[in-house]
């Protein structure tokens, strides 16, 4: 369940930027996560409403954007899409693959009031 | 409280730490990194969609955040990865499920190494002391992290940790992490290298069971190797599995118990610990 703790990393962020910015209430957070993140999403949901009751960012939207994971295959010499970190590359089944993208745990953007 | 980060909330607790540090470690690292932001909302009207701040009217707004969300984690790491470095302190993170003998290994090298090596050992786990009084009675210094309901150990504890413990300069200091396969894996504390540490007694295809892991470790040391006339553990197919997820690494096989093949862990090491001090 570190999912609790990378939503409470996540109201710290969205508390930092309201001190900065201005703003005193979050209607949605967009995260933008990968598939080899080892991120669980419903657990992501679950925890994020957990940990923002009663903040400001209470009753918030989370909207998830999903990053497909993505790996060069050596053998082959091309980008290929991986649902898993050790998946076969699905052109030639080698497993020679180097991870390069979906890997993100990122906050993209937000409204706010 | 901690007022200087904020810490102290929550259930995470540190042996012998009374929470009354003078903060003389890194926490000016949390003034960075926003100055992409400063001369931003000097003016605190005026903030909705075209400006509107008229009653009734909608003052909701979008901000562009792209914030990584370990990134304060991360920022953590990288000053506890500064304090190693200006102290050649080699940091080991060990990572492992519950009953791997993480402990024991760890308990082994210790006395096996005294000597040769200084050691001190940061404890992490949910509850209790044990594992650091285990640690202590080989007669170096340890210090116990609990998390309570935490499943993982992050940079901001053993930042803290450091404070207390003062690992001595040119040693090598031993994370033992909260005995997990899954979350330790996404917290960077700083440490020059994980460790995996894997027991014959857990089945072979644990390194794609828990990918991430295993991934993320520079060295697996397969524990309890005495055991396996008695299982049905294909060693061979358990390294083919873990290079599926790391292709480079290393796998070293040891007997904590027996002391099989722990030299080649030893040299590993000790050999680890000259590279740190060349630079």
């Amino acid at each position: 369940m570190h999912e609790m703790s990378l939503c409470e990393s996540v109201l710290q962020i969205l508390e930092d930027n309201g001190r900065r910015r201005g703003f005193e209430k979050v209607n949605v957070v967009w995260l933008e996560i990968g598939r080899l993140s080892g991120v669980e999403i419903e657990a992501m949901r679950f925890s994020f409403d957990a940990v923002t009751r009663g903040t400001l960012a209470d009753h918030a939207r989370l909207e998830i954007i999903q990053v497909p994971g993505e790996a060069w295959c050596m053998p082959c010499g091309k980008t290929v899409t991986v649902e898993q970190r050790f998946d076969a590359c699905p052109l030639c089944g080698s497993y020679q693959l180097q991870v390069t993208g979906g890997e993100e745990m990122r906050i993209k953007e937000l409204e706010v009031n | 409280m901690c007022t200087v980060c904020g810490c102290g909330e929550g259930e995470t607790k540190l042996e012998d730490h009374g929470h009354s540090h003078d903060h003389e470690h890194h926490h000016s690292r949390d003034q960075g990194g926003d100055s992409k932001q400063t001369g931003q909302n000097l003016h605190d009207y005026g903030r909705g969609p075209a400006h509107a701040h008229a009653p009734g009217l909608s003052q909701a707004r979008m901000v562009q955040i792209e914030e990584d969300i370990l990134g304060r984690n991360n920022q953590y790491a990288a000053a506890n990865r500064r304090w190693f470095q200006e102290r050649d302190v080699l940091t080991l993170n060990l990572l492992s499920g519950p009953g791997s003998g993480k402990t024991t290994l760890l308990t082994r090298t210790i006395t096996d190494l005294e000597g040769q090596l200084k050691i001190s050992v940061v404890e992490g786990d949910q509850q209790t002391t044990h594992d650091a009084e285990r640690i202590r009675e080989t007669g170096v210094k340890a210090l116990q992290i609990n998390t309570g309901k935490g499943c993982h150990l992050d940079a901001h504890m053993v930042g803290h940790a450091l404070d207390t413990l003062q690992p001595e300069n040119g040693s090598v200091l031993f994370i033992e992490n909260v005995g997990n396969l899954v979350c330790p894996a996404a917290f960077d504390l700083g440490e020059a290298y994980k460790v995996a540490i894997l027991s014959t007694t857990e089945g072979e295809d644990k390194p794609i069971k828990y990918p991430d892991m295993f991934h993320a470790a520079d060295l697996i040391l397969l524990n309890k190797i005495d055991l396996l006339p008695y299982l049905n553990f294909d060693v061979e197919k358990c390294i083919e599995y873990a290079r599926r997820v790391n292709p480079g690494i290393k796998v070293l096989q040891v007997s904590a118990l027996t002391g099989e093949g722990m030299e080649t862990w030893y040299q590993w090491a000790k050999t680890t610990r000259q590279l740190a001090s060349i630079g």
